[in-house]
């Protein structure tokens, strides 16, 4: 019953950010008519849809832990850094040790973990703002990756780290199948748990909640934890998909790309109710436009132009109907 | 001006101290540091940076924040040049067309934050995005500038210091001017530590909300003005960045990112931080330049765990999340 009744705002929240993503798929239908046409080759499909998925996957994930982020009020703008960090610890323990596949992958993955919980405890326990907290490292972050990685691209072959990015699984690449996991790992974290109340309610009262029990430190503890612990996954994607680990490129601009997922998905930089399902649409809006630009040949040097236009389009599109919500108000914030 | 040294100038006096131990550290260290070389080194290089740093401070006082300047620098300097080298205008009309140029997105920009109530992250990042694609657009590749004036402004020093210098140091001391001593000033001030009540005192919130943004844009492209002036081309690749860098010096200045706390002058001691961090780097000559953005983020983060402390010690004044 109480699930009947809270699926209804739920999805209609999620009507804007589908409706544009029907729009971008849409306008393919107009112009690129090889947009829809799905192959199959060696077993694999292959396609334009099949590369939205596949090439959307680094924002997606690192979307998945912002979406908690900005859900309690703060903003991760670490995770194109740590990204990097994880990306070229892998590239290190491939090329000089001898580790095996699971060591490779989840020291790694520890080590982002470990770089989000430095950003919680900034944030928790020092009670800095969640900008400058992560501000940091997003600085500090991208030294580090190039100190570890001595300012050199690291260049490797490993054949199982490999298939992270660039192998299949059923049909599809290997990467949805990680970000499936991810989101159905978040999804029941804080929807059938409490932490998606706890969340949503230490930012709207962090005193209420303290005062109700909420434990209102650690479960923003966990958001960054667990953003750092997905800008962790991306890394390695990216990583294996490209085969080296480039500390000055990899991940430029991820945070950025996430925080717009975030929003055009319908969760207010304000934090509040937030809805992953949300941030996975806004992550696909932006790789769909993306592909679009890129299949349709439009020269490179527009790419960035359509792209803000596009997300100018989109935001102005919510915050009107945010406006029309608040019009009653006298102070506008 | 009646002021007393009070805690809120706490951060200020500490990011100054720590500038000065620092220099005399590294010239201590450094033979030659203490040359007058050096000093007009560290303006010159960093002019740029301090040039969109110091519009960045006007934005951040008010609360807000601009991820455009980096890209307002590569933009300008690429359209200068194609202006002045393919289209063959004449310098001056072409700079002054360029910052023109500049504070109109400045001022669009703040009028899409005003009016439609848009986060100024989201909508200076699609600045950010924009002004990259646009300078992309005008010549992918650098194009270098042949013209007489810079030569002739090349070779010019005031008082041995480079026109860039001398154009960055002009628009310290103006901006300190008007951000400390104005009307205009106190209203940044107002509406940076709280817009509401900014509104019902009767400010006109709007109107400095847009102006914050079209100084910020003018001063960016400035800075790209100052750019070609100092590498003698344009390039839409440049200062790829240099808006992280340039809201870690304004914080490292003393500067809330919250809002209504900060100084012009503040912004200027955390250029000259940044410099030196990268001078000693250059002095050393072991160290690789990934040093100086470890070095540049460790001291933010000291800087503002130092501001906690001092804001928790006043008891509050700055209200806490």
């Amino acid at each position: 019953m109480i699930s009947a009744s809270c699926a209804a705002p739920a999805l209609r929240r999620l009507f804007w950010p589908a409706l544009a993503l029907v729009c971008v798929l849409l306008s393919n239908l107009l112009f690129a008519p090889g947009f829809f046409r799905i192959e199959i080759r060696d077993g694999h499909l292959y396609g334009s849809l099949i590369d939205v998925l596949n090439r959307g996957t680094p924002v997606l994930l690192a979307g998945l832990g912002m979406t908690l982020v900005i859900a309690t009020a703060g903003v991760d703008l670490s995770v194109g850094a740590v990204a990097a960090i994880a990306g070229t610890v892998a590239a290190l323990l491939i090329t000089r040790t001898e580790a095996g596949l699971l060591t490779i992958v989840t020291v790694p993955l520890c080590v982002a973990l470990l770089a989000g919980l430095c950003n919680g405890l900034l944030v928790v326990g020092a009670g800095l703002q969640p900008i400058v907290a992560t501000l940091v490292l997003m600085v500090a972050g991208r030294g580090v990756a190039q100190l570890l990685g001595r300012g050199q691209i690291i260049t490797f072959e490993h054949a199982g780290f490999e298939t992270i990015g660039g192998g299949y699984l059923a049909g599809l690449p290997c990467t949805v199948s990680i970000v499936a996991a991810a989101y159905v790992l978040a999804g029941l974290l804080t929807r059938r748990t409490a932490l998606g109340l706890f969340i949503e309610s230490a930012r709207d009262s962090p005193t209420a909640s303290y005062y109700a029990g909420v434990p209102v430190g650690a479960v923003k503890l966990f958001a960054y934890a667990f953003s750092g612990f997905c800008a962790g996954l991306a890394g390695l994607i990216v990583a294996s998909d490209i085969k080296a680990a480039d500390a000055n490129n990899a991940g430029l601009y991820l945070e950025l790309d996430a925080i717009l997922a975030v929003v055009i998905g319908g969760t207010a930089l304000t934090g509040g109710r937030f809805s992953l399902s949300g941030t996975v649409l806004g992550a696909l809006i932006i790789q769909t436009v993306t592909t679009t630009i890129l299949t349709r040949g439009v020269p490179v040097e527009y790419t960035l132009v359509v792209k803000a236009l596009a997300v100018l389009g989109v935001c102005l599109l919510q915050s009107a109907g945010l406006r029309r919500r608040l019009r009653g108000s006298a102070v506008p914030q | 001006m009646r002021r007393t040294f009070s805690r809120a100038d706490v951060p200020l006096a500490a990011t100054a101290l720590v500038c000065a131990a620092m220099y005399l550290a590294c010239g201590l260290r450094y033979p030659h540091f203490f040359s007058f070389t050096v000093i007009i080194n560290l303006l010159s290089d960093n002019a740029f940076l301090g040039l969109a740093a110091v519009g960045l401070t006007f934005v951040i006082v008010s609360g807000g924040i601009d991820l455009a300047v980096g890209a307002m620098i590569g933009f300008s300097s690429i359209l200068l040049a194609t202006l002045i080298t393919q289209a063959g205008w004449p310098a001056v009309p072409a700079m002054l067309a360029v910052a023109g140029l500049g504070t109109a997105y400045g001022a669009a920009a703040g009028s899409l934050i005003h009016l439609f109530a848009m986060p100024p992250f989201l909508v200076t990042l699609a600045g950010m995005f924009l002004l990259r694609g646009a300078g992309f657009v005008i010549n992918l590749q650098s194009m270098s500038i042949d013209h007489p004036l810079y030569y002739r402004l090349g070779a010019m020093a005031p008082a041995g210091l480079p026109i860039h210098a001398v154009v960055f140091l002009a628009a310290v001391i103006a901006s300190a001017y008007v951000l400390r001593f104005t009307p205009f000033g106190r209203m940044v001030y107002a509406v940076g530590g709280s817009a509401s009540a900014a509104l019902l005192m009767g400010l006109p919130v709007g109107r400095v909300r847009i102006a914050v943004y079209a100084i910020s844009g003018a001063c960016s492209a400035a800075a790209g003005i100052v750019y070609t002036l100092y590498t003698f081309s344009g390039n839409a690749n440049a200062a790829m960045g240099l808006e992280l860098d340039a809201i870690a010096t304004v914080v490292i200045g003393g500067t809330l990112l919250s809002g209504g706390v900060g100084s012009v002058l503040g912004t200027l001691i955390g250029v000259l931080i940044y410099g030196m961090i990268q001078t000693a780097i250059a002095f050393e000559g072991t160290l690789s330049s990934w040093w100086t953005k470890i070095a540049v983020g460790g001291l933010l983060l000291v800087f503002v765990l130092l501001q906690k402390i001092v804001q928790r010690g006043a008891g509050g004044a700055v209200p806490r999340r």
